[in-house]
């Protein structure tokens, strides 16, 4: 779900050199490129390493202009990469799970969403390798968050991030300028700024009372939930992996203002990704949408040619994120060095830069280091009226707290999301819904 | 599968035996014309292969399927109800703890699980319903000399070859909830508001109902039809000598005649209505698949197993699901055999 498109300014070539130079240094000790050559002269004697990349969805690696694994074959002669990808996550995962619970039937490396991460971090820490030791890895080069929700409990480093999902404000200018508020994304930023209570209860009133008729201020309240949420430094989870959702205060409080938005008729009570939620963007329904680096593709998509320019990037009351991938080496596997080498190399800036760079790929970079690359901050969105989008999500990256997850976090989010549906559907009041969720998800993490 | 097995021509795999007339039992009672001469070692090996031949090569021919069943099909259904007994995680599927029937228990207070059960008998009943009649009156008319009637024919059964997938998306436009959907529209054209399709019980249960309906009534259709055109001719010649009309012939001819075809139908539709799972998940999309909606209101037994097997990881919670469908359609089963002899009985 989170792998989409982003189109990017400027795509052009990587600088070969240091990506040549990098990959030499970190696979050296390895195989590859022997002693810095960068042209493996030893592939004749070794023989052809074949590895497999277990992924799903776009993650790029193969696509056009971006040719990753071409690339990394070349300046590794003896390593041949296979990739087995699935398109749906879902059917990814229960083959996934199948072969890591038998132990064999994995391949080298086996990419994950985020919302699986609190399993694979937790149940299954003990499958993987610890990449925090392999040369070039550096808890430095990540945004906190996604560094953070890789590691295990012990400490090992089981999976290193690819892309992330920074959240800006998408909002429909049009719609804004109908409703009597600014339209310029310093202007719209300044009305929210800090505060998702000011987001909620005063720009979304306020439109809320001039809005257009049929139109709603907000996409879905269970983004705006999920949002609110993401922007704390506690979430369902504490650090020494005890549920805390039932008392956070914060999560609490992001249910009243799921609430709140509710009951002022901001949402228009459609599930994200639903046929109807699609249309709603072709048919300027909302006014905004609460916008991961990767939802910017969907609204392209989905708003159609017809309605460029007409949408905006501004920053978001508070940083936040949702979604974007691991990816990690299985302990049964038979070349654990080349693979951790591989996934060392694939999440490096450059590579990350490249991927964000590549058209129909787009996802954006975790590691914080390609957010310098002129590929990422020089990146502007001509559909989204021009929007630096680089600038807004690698300022926003870097500012995502970073809250430890746990075993049942993608569960819980489920529920959550469906408590709040509950809310917007059903009209159900916030108190009765936030029981009926709680009981739900007590029966879903018992057993 | 058993019919063949009785039915099994035995002379052939006697052929180029000495004995010839062998697999008629009582013969050999019959005292031979000439005193026996004492049969020779030889002799007695062979007669000894031949019953053998006689007596096992039927078990033998059938041993594959059932070896076959026992390792697919018993093994996994024995093991299933083993998992259900222990509280175990899908991703660590040997660590098994024993937890009795504490799966079983929890049921009680499982509200997904009451309301899958809901869900699956009333989605269960309207697709099933109005799917068989439908299916009865199609065959009915393509009874009569049509033209193009094979045409007629495939195109009925090209639902049921088209793939859930396909037909789910298609219909998730049809039941849009916006005026978008072409449900939503043609209501409009007789003047009736819009339906949240999806987020409302009977209007989501309706929606998959509809995709079963019309994935499954052609193929419904075809049955009945071949089991039509076997009604001999002459009951219908004779109805009409006594002067009965198109409908009373239907209702005293064909449907009488169609008894064990239409229950052989009723059948098969609860039992795939047990296991709804394709249509449910994919009219749910990549959100609301997993849940069957946000309250469960069009979640099935078979998508809770899903669910709780493969979302939240609770492999032995999952089992215990599956073993009460699995309980469920034995009794619809045994309701089947009742029905049957009472049928035979009756008629």
């Amino acid at each position: 779900m989170p792998h989409s498109v982003v189109r990017p300014r400027s795509s052009h070539r990587v600088r070969l050199l240091a990506a040549v130079g990098a990959a030499c240094l970190i696979a050296g000790a390895v195989s590859g490129c022997s002693s810095g050559s960068g042209g493996g002269s030893d592939s004749a004697a070794g023989g052809t390493i074949t590895l497999k990349v277990g992924d799903f969805g776009t993650f790029g690696y193969n696509a056009k202009g971006a040719d990753l694994f071409a690339e990394y074959m070349k300046l590794h002669p003896n390593i041949r990469i296979v990739e087995d990808n699935n398109a749906n996550e879902q059917n990814y995962w229960n083959a996934t799970q199948a072969h890591l619970a038998a132990g064999s039937g994995a391949d080298d490396v086996q990419a994950f969403d985020i919302s699986r991460m609190g399993q694979v971090t937790t149940t299954l820490a003990s499958r993987f390798t610890d990449l925090s030791k392999v040369p070039g890895v550096s808890a430095a080069n990540w945004a906190p968050v996604k560094w953070a929700q890789g590691k295990a409990k012990s400490g090992t480093v089981v999976g290193l991030g690819t892309d992330l999902g920074p959240e800006a404000v998408c909002y429909n200018a049009k719609l804004f300028k109908a409703a009597g508020l600014p339209t310029a994304p310093d202007a719209v930023a300044k009305l929210w700024a800090g505060s998702w209570d000011a987001f909620v209860n005063t720009v979304g009133k306020e439109y809320q009372q001039h809005a257009p008729k049929g139109t709603y201020f907000l996409d879905s309240g269970e983004g705006l939930f999920n949002s609110v949420v993401g922007s704390g430094a506690l979430q369902y989870y504490d650090s020494s992996g005890k549920a805390v959702y039932r008392t956070n205060p914060s999560v609490k409080a992001a249910w009243q203002l799921a609430g709140q938005a509710v009951a002022a008729g901001e949402t228009p009570g459609m599930a994200q990704f639903s046929t109807q939620w699609s249309a709603g963007f072709a048919n300027n329904t909302f006014a905004t949408t609460i916008c991961p680096a990767w939802q910017m593709a969907n609204i392209v998509n989905d708003a159609g040619p017809k309605n460029s320019g007409v949408w905006n990037v501004a920053t978001a009351p508070q940083a936040s994120d949702w979604g974007g991938s691991y990816l990690t080496v299985p302990v049964q596997g038979h070349h654990i060095q080349q693979a951790q080498a591989l996934v060392e190399w694939l999440t490096e800036p450059a590579q990350e830069a490249k991927v964000f760079a590549t058209p129909d790929v787009g996802n954006f970079p975790s590691n914080v280091r390609a957010y310098t690359d002129p590929k990422v901050s020089g990146a502007r969105n001509a559909f989204l009226s021009d929007a630096p989008i680089g600038q807004i999500f690698s300022a926003a990256a870097q500012r995502i707290p970073a809250a430890p997850i746990g075993e049942y976090d993608g569960v819980i989010r489920n529920d959550m999301g469906n408590g709040v549906l509950l809310m917007e559907q059903k009209h159900t009041s916030p108190t009765a819904a936030w029981n009926a969720t709680m009981s739900q998800i007590t029966t879903d993490t018992t057993g | 599968m058993l019919r063949c097995g009785t039915r099994f021509p035995f002379p052939t795999v006697t052929k180029g035996l000495p004995v010839s007339t062998s697999t008629t039992a009582p013969h050999h009672r019959v005292p031979p014309p000439a005193p026996a001469p004492v049969p020779t070692a030889a002799q007695r090996r062979r007669s000894l292969l031949h019953r053998l031949d006689v007596k096992g090569t039927p078990y033998l021919l059938v041993t594959p399927f059932f070896l076959f069943f026992a390792a697919f099909g018993l093994f996994p259904l024995i093991y299933t109800g083993w998992v259900s007994l222990h509280s175990v995680s899908t991703l660590t599927p040997n660590q098994m703890t024993w937890n009795g029937v504490g799966n079983y228990t929890m049921l009680v207070h499982d509200q997904v699980f009451w309301k899958s059960l809901r869900n699956t008998v009333t989605i269960g009943l309207l697709s099933a319903v109005p799917q068989l009649l439908a299916a009865l009156g199609l065959a009915h008319l393509l009874n009569y000399r049509l033209r193009g009637q094979l045409f007629l024919r495939v195109a009925l059964l090209t639902p049921y070859a088209t793939s859930v997938a396909a037909a789910a998306l298609i219909f998730q436009f049809v039941f849009q909830q916006n005026d978008a959907g072409f449900a939503n529209w043609a209501l409009h054209l007789f003047g009736l508001g819009p339906v949240a399709w999806e987020s409302g019980t009977w209007s989501s249960q309706l929606a998959v109902a509809t995709i079963v309906m019309w994935r499954w009534t052609g193929y419904n259709t075809l049955i009945y039809l071949a089991a039509m055109q076997a009604v001999p001719g002459d009951l219908y010649e004779a109805a009409a000598l006594d002067g009965t009309s198109r409908w009373q012939q239907f209702r005293h001819v064909t449907i009488p005649s169609l008894r064990p075809t239409i229950l052989f139908t009723v059948i098969v539709s609860a039992i795939g209505s047990l296991q709804l799972f394709g249509e449910p998940y994919l009219f749910g999309g990549s959100g609301q698949g997993i849940n069957g909606g946000p309250d469960n209101q069009y979640s099935t037994l078979a998508l809770y197993v899903y669910r709780l097997a493969f979302n939240s990881e609770h492999l032995g919670r999952a089992a215990a699901v599956a073993w009460v469908i699995f309980f469920i359609a034995v009794v619809v089963g045994a309701l089947n055999a009742v029905l049957v002899r009472r049928l035979r009985a009756s008629a």
